[in-house]
């Protein structure tokens, strides 16, 4: 189970990896790599109901991201936030990068709803976000940072390197140790690790949790309209999750 | 150039919880009523597709629009206040129903304490126990309220049972406590062999169907998990938009008007003359002219509309004279984490208000003789039902990102149970409200400043609640707890609770309150300013069925001053 799951990891990370090394210039080589490496999967799989899983994948497409590169630092970032293990798959395989980068492009990534009037201080620790920087601004911050840093210790990118290498940048970004423009590295983080865990877990219609995996993981049910005849009974319970998809299906 | 509206008796600014139920009271009397709500119109129709956590819980779908309006914060008066560009430590609400329609419905009624807590406390332990604390009665007892209490539980058809420490009631709860669970049990177990006394939290998600003297039909709750935060989509959760506004509107003499974000108070020679609004669809502006000018816009608009239109003398953290923006207070909230090796639970199934609580540390129902802090705080489990963006609880010392964080939080999410406190909150001199001097909102006001942090007092209560909720906790047989951080400085960010109150504050002096116990401010007697702004202090509960019983009694002082006129108090 657990080799299946680095397994097929592996196999989707390198066609990423390698497409960003050949296309080079051309553009949308890597996301599109990144996509036929989607719809491999699913024929090797096989397990899944067809129309459900088709349906799914026509999420993985990129809305915000232009730059294969990049996302291939953010498959790789977020995989390390959340890898695959025994328990079940990691963010790559659960289509967070796809999450991410869904949420960059909408409200979410343009702080629509937030309070962004100057002027601008740094503030104390218990201020909260002071930043100018709209979250998709700070995204192209710190991955294009998370590169720098890979290149210039190790000579490679950052996908390329080994898990370890990869956890000790991310802890040093972790640590407030890099100097970003505009954002700390600390905060950069720290919404890159809050993210990784929403697209884990976020309903399917969001373009991660693919197939409810990562609900499946956690024995949460997902969308359940009641409870009401199991709420008193001391046996613990295992229920079929059910998404947002089934309220109009 | 503001467009000038047909004079109404009555305008209510903000209509959640407090502002339906004045509407409603009045209408139903023959008063004409306009509602100004600055958010949207919503309903029981509105609350489909609403089991998505990401959208409710994280996004906060339902919550304040920040890009409008926040609010700036420091925690002392050295530090330049900046802004909250993000929710985080409490969720401030926005739209018809306001914070009520994403509430959880823990219904408790303050204690007799809290009313008389200055009084009680001299009387019992000495002038010297209060000792830098800015602690006032509230200007009204627990006895004189209590019919209003009444009312708001049976608009809510609240369900719940007597409580060994409760206070006198006049009649039961409307409907019975909510369903036993193995989590209730257990709790409640563990409490009665330490010789505690708990009982069913009262709850307003119904434990069967209600209808309510408005003849609002409320469902009963399906136990499906998604209350704070979220709609209900079976109108099982009491809410104004269910158990009120429908009402308010069937008189044919309450007209809310949505989108209307009230910007002024408009007055002359001591009394309000109506109030000034913006249409923040269209941008354009209106006055509205009333005889009587309410505010039930939650703790921070009702500070900040008072401050900015200069109605009641300004609060002045140097001396601790006036009264506007005064004791602002949050609450205390040590909490216990119990990790299970053995068993698994279904905590991912629950309702907002299904829990058990205790009081015995609560108020002054134990000795503070040697104890270096006042009141205490309600300790509950509440089976709210576990999310997994928001759920991730690991044993101290786990990393919070990596493999071992995703083994752990996977592990622990049904083998983790927790038990929350609400402990009391006192106010204090440097603790308050007022203009920021810099940050500005949508419409060019001024945002309201808020300066505030925890205290000695709150540290020692937090301290000793803490390790009763431990206690209690391995009494449930949880192999081991985890270990709580220490209180230091109040933080923005981590979401705490949006239990906030004072700033507009009832008492039984104009020199050291606001308004009187009708919620008629002392400097304007045509304005009534109700909610948690008119708690003196915070207690260890919910603040939500007090705001409804407040709401009660400013409603009856409002159709009495509209018949006699003059200071009800």
């Amino acid at each position: 189970m657990a080799e299946q799951h680095s397994e097929k990891k592996m196999s989707r990370r390198r066609f990423i990896r390698n497409s960003g090394y050949v296309a080079g210039g051309l553009v949308g080589g890597g996301i599109i790599g990144g996509l036929i490496g989607a719809n491999m999967n699913d024929e090797q799989e096989g397990t899944n109901t067809q129309g459900e899983h088709q349906g799914t994948s026509y999420l993985q497409a990129p809305l915000y991201f232009t730059n294969p590169e990049m996302f291939a630092v953010l498959v790789a970032a977020s995989e390390r936030i959340f890898p695959s293990d025994d328990n079940g798959p990691g963010a790559d395989e659960l289509g967070v990068a796809y999450y991410i980068d869904h949420s960059l492009a909408g409200s979410w990534g343009n702080n629509a709803r937030e309070y962004m009037q100057g002027p601008f201080f740094p503030g104390s620790n218990f201020q909260g976000y002071q930043s100018p920087l709209k979250r998709h601004e700070v995204f192209d911050t710190g991955i294009k940072a998370l590169q720098k840093v890979a290149n210039e210790k190790h000579d490679k990118n950052f996908p390329d390197l080994e898990g370890e290498q990869q956890d000790a940048i991310l802890t040093s970004f972790q640590n407030d140790e890099v100097e970003l423009k505009g954002v700390t590295s600390k905060t950069f983080f720290n919404i890159l690790r809050a993210a990784t865990i929403e697209g884990v877990y976020a309903d399917p219609a969001y373009g991660g949790n693919i197939n409810m995996e990562g609900w499946k993981m956690k024995n949460y049910p997902g969308h359940q309209m009641s409870y009401y005849d199991k709420i008193e009974s001391d046996e613990f319970m295992e229920i079929e999750p059910q998404a947002l998809h089934s309220y109009t299906k | 150039m503001a467009e000038k509206l047909p004079k109404t008796d009555v305008v209510i600014v903000g209509m959640g919880w407090a502002g339906s139920i004045i509407a409603a009271e009045l209408g139903k009397e023959g008063l004409k009523v306009v509602g100004l709500e600055r958010g949207k119109e919503r309903g029981l129709k509105d609350y489909y597709v609403v089991h998505d956590e990401l959208r409710y819980a994280i996004r906060y779908e339902l919550m304040q629009d920040l890009s409008k309006e926040s609010l700036t914060f420091r925690n002392n008066q050295k530090e330049r206040a900046l802004p909250m560009r993000q929710l985080g430590s409490f969720l401030l609400g926005e739209g018809s129903g306001g914070s009520g329609v994403h509430w959880n419905g823990q219904s408790f009624r303050f204690l007799p304490y809290d009313f008389e807590i200055r009084s009680k406390t001299i009387e019992k332990y000495g002038e010297s126990k209060i000792k830098g604390l800015q602690i006032q009665d509230w200007g009204i007892t627990y006895d004189e309220l209590e019919p209003y209490f009444d009312k708001y539980e049976k608009v809510a058809g609240i369900s719940g049972e007597e409580a060994h420490f409760g206070p006198e009631r006049s009649n039961p709860y409307p409907t019975p406590p909510m369903k036993e669970t193995p989590l209730t049990k257990r709790f409640k177990d563990a409490t009665t062999s330490l010789g505690m006394h708990p009982y069913h939290m009262p709850s307003a998600n119904l434990s069967e169907p209600y209808e309510n003297m408005y003849g609002a039909k409320i469902a009963n709750c399906q136990y499906c998990a998604f209350c704070e935060r979220f709609g209900c989509e079976y109108g099982a959760k009491a809410d104004p938009t269910v158990a009120v506004i429908p009402y308010a509107m069937e008189t044919g003499n309450v007209d809310i008007r949505n989108f209307a974000n009230v910007t002024e108070i408009i007055h002359e020679g001591g009394k309000a003359t109506g109030v000034k609004f913006v249409d923040v669809l269209t941008k354009e502006e209106f006055i509205q002219p009333a005889d009587t000018v309410v505010l039930t816009s939650y703790v921070m608009n009702n500070t900040k509309l008072l401050l900015h239109s200069k109605i009641g003398k300004a609060y002045n953290p140097e001396n601790g004279t006036g009264v506007i923006g005064k004791n602002y207070c949050y609450q205390i909230l040590p909490g216990s984490t119990g990790f299970f090796e053995e068993e698994r639970f279904n905590t991912f199934m629950g309702a907002g208000a299904l829990g058990a609580t205790i009081d015995d540390y609560n108020g002054d129902n134990f000795d503070h003789s040697d104890l270096n802090f006042i009141h205490g705080g309600s300790i509950s489990i509440n089976q709210s039902g576990k999310r997994p963006i928001g759920s991730n609880t690991v044993p101290s010392g786990t990393p919070n990102w990596g493999a071992e964080f995703k083994a752990q939080s996977i592990k622990y999410f049904t083998r983790s149970l927790n038990i929350g406190t609400q402990g009391a909150s006192m106010p204090v001199q440097h603790n308050f409200m007022d203009l920021d001097p810099t940050y500005k909102d949508a419409y060019g006001l001024p945002l309201l400043r808020l300066t505030y942090d925890f205290t000695k007092q709150d540290k020692e209560l937090y301290n000793y609640i803490g390790k009763i909720a431990d206690q209690i906790m391995l009494e449930m047989g949880a192999d081991k707890v985890n270990e709580r951080s220490n209180l230091e400085s109040y933080d923005i960010v981590p979401y705490q609770t949006t239990h906030n109150t004072g700033g507009v504050i009832m008492g039984a002096e104009p020199e050291t309150s606001a308004v009187n116990n009708y919620l008629q401010m002392w400097d304007a007697e045509n304005v009534f300013v109700v909610g948690a702004s008119a708690f003196a202090h915070n207690g260890g509960y919910n603040p939500t069925a007090t705001v409804g019983a407040l709401a009660f009694r400013a409603a009856e002082g409002i159709l009495k001053y509209s018949k006699e006129g003059g200071m009800l108090a």
